[in-house]
């Protein structure tokens, strides 16, 4: 079986002129399983957002290919499908909104496509209603915060009904508050909806919580794996001039400083559990 | 400041105007303007003014929104009264002081000309208060759409007038973001005369070009992430029906057209 989203030996430049372009990615292969939630991480001007722009033919390679639930996205006809199938989110949530009222924003995607108007009212309700914007359906957008505005952005995006849903940056302008929302309202999509999920960040904590961490330096893979294989690789990730998420930072050095901990630690919570159990020995061996 | 603006602000009520037909509404808007121009005297002026209240009574938007957006034209409705009592000399002589003659005549005028500049302003309001602007572009673009024949495209113009509107808050924000990032740079905006306060907006304006090109460029792509691909084949979540209220409200347009032209008719002309 082929992946849903496949990238091969894609090689991307931006052509500034006719003998000046930047070389983004050179022999890039990535592959993306259907129902998968994947972070891409990796510092600025490593190539991630190309990749998000090449899922969804905004760009296309200069060589190699792009296979969209196998439609390569050269071909000029499957353009509308490919790009109702990979919906995206951009880093500003204000210049992704077109309409002044939240519902009519949601509806302009299934309004593109020619959708039946019953149907689209329908698509809109269940949509505001998925990303928990229902109550605030016909505010205007600038009065919103940024979270609650990234999520009517996401509900335009649902309204098409993609089976893959790109994300780019969608936190790095919100609040801490805005941020969680977001991630709940991505993980709900992916869990109860299946929809595959391509996370581009650069917040380790966030990406912590996905299935797959694909990280990302001078376009190609540097690391691809598991989040808990991913982060324990904590010199390589510093080298490409990135960072794991802080617990593991910690239960790293607690490791290297002679603390019997087990296992690779993700989640603050994990580490407490583990400290806790540890502490109690120590008092209890103490006692003894 | 700046964000108190009413360009295209819509007021939220359940009412008999809120439910009409943007595409009727606008057409009426029209027929309005076309008749208060008409108007000849104070009695078919009168017909057109209680047409206002009415509608703005049924409309059920306070008044207080009405006289937000009269403020900023009250200079404007100075100026022409007070231009049309000194300039207009007809009827008995009031008072005259040097070279100033005030006249009935001119009274008349003056007060005749701000009725019809108020109603003017309180009606474009109602439109804007009582329909939702993506209606309301919505609603030109199918009025227009007879100019397809000559190849404009409505579509297009539509789509543009959707993004201003929508755009309009956004860009005020950001006036006042970068008005306050130059003035803790020492920017002084407030002193010197003219000329220097004009010159003293362009680190203003260019951040603020920079900044709305780059809008468009990111907004463009996000269009066509949606699949936004011009006006063909595209349908629409909501649907605009003729309902009885909306000919119920053209017929009384008609009979107050009816009585303008008798009244303009059977008494005399003022202006």
């Amino acid at each position: 079986m082929s992946a849903f989203i496949e990238l091969k030996d894609v090689t991307f430049a931006y052509v500034l002129d006719e003998s000046h372009s930047v070389p983004v990615l050179r022999h890039f292969n990535l592959s993306v399983e259907k129902g998968d939630f994947v972070a891409v991480l990796g510092h600025n001007g490593c190539g991630k957002s190309t990749v998000a722009k090449l899922c969804n033919a905004i760009e296309v390679p200069q060589s190699g290919t792009v296979l969209v639930n196998g439609m390569d996205t050269k071909d000029e006809d499957k353009l509308l499908e490919i790009r109702r199938t990979v919906g995206m989110v951009f880093q500003n949530p204000d210049n992704q909104i077109v309409a002044t009222i939240v519902e009519d924003d949601v509806a302009f995607g299934p309004e593109n496509l020619g959708v039946e108007p019953q149907e689209i009212r329908r698509r809109v309700d269940q949509a505001l209603k998925d990303v928990g914007m229902y109550d605030l359906r016909f505010s205007e957008p600038h009065k919103l915060s940024g979270g609650q505005k990234q999520r009517v952005a996401i509900a335009g995006i649902i309204a098409m009904q993609p089976a893959c849903i790109v994300l780019d940056e969608p936190t790095a302008m919100l609040d801490p508050r805005g941020r969680k929302d977001v991630m709940k309202t991505v993980q709900m999509l992916n869990r109860d909806f299946g929809i595959t999920v391509i996370y581009i960040t650069h917040y380790m904590d966030e990406a912590a919580k996905a299935n797959r961490v694909v990280v990302m330096d001078k376009g190609a893979v540097l690391l691809d794996g598991a989040p808990r294989d991913v982060f324990q690789q904590d010199a390589v990730l510093k080298k490409a001039g990135l960072d794991v998420p802080q617990a593991t930072e910690l239960s790293l050095r607690l490791k290297r400083a002679g603390a019997p901990l087990s296992g690779s630690i993700l989640t603050i919570d994990e580490l407490s559990q583990q400290l806790e159990t540890i502490l109690s020995q120590q008092a209890g061996r103490a006692e003894t | 400041m700046l964000s108190d603006i009413t360009i295209g602000q819509y007021y939220k009520a359940q009412s008999v105007v809120h439910r009409m037909d943007a595409r009727m509404k606008l057409i009426l808007t029209v027929l309005f303007i076309v008749i208060i121009f008409l108007c000849r005297n104070f009695f078919s002026l009168a017909v057109m003014f209680v047409l206002t209240a009415v509608s703005i009574l049924l409309s059920r938007v306070p008044f207080r929104m009405f006289f937000k957006s009269l403020k900023p034209i009250i200079p404007i409705i100075l100026i022409t009264a007070i231009l049309n009592i000194f300039y207009i000399s007809r009827g008995t002589e009031l008072f005259s002081w040097w070279k100033i003659t005030v006249t009935t005549g001119g009274l008349f005028t003056a007060l005749f000309m701000a009725i019809r500049i108020i109603c003017l302003i309180m009606v474009s309001s109602l439109l804007t208060y009582t329909t939702v602007p993506t209606l309301l572009t919505d609603a030109i673009e199918r009025l227009l759409s007879p100019l397809k024949v000559f190849h404009i495209s409505v579509h297009t113009l539509a789509m543009m007038m959707t993004l201003a509107l929508r755009f309009i808050p956004t860009l005020i924000e950001e006036i006042d973001r970068i008005t306050n990032a130059q003035k803790a740079r020492g920017a002084d905006f407030e002193s010197g005369k003219f000329i220097q306060r004009v010159k003293a907006m362009i680190p203003v304006l260019i951040p603020l070009f920079v900044s709305a090109f780059r809008r468009a460029y990111e907004l463009s792509f996000a269009m066509t992430c949606r699949c936004y691909h011009g006006g063909d084949g595209r349908t629409r979540m909501k649907q605009m029906k003729l309902s009885a209220v909306d000919f119920v409200a053209l017929a009384i347009f008609l009979v107050a057209l009816a009585g303008v032209i008798v009244l303009n008719h059977f008494f005399t002309s003022l202006i």
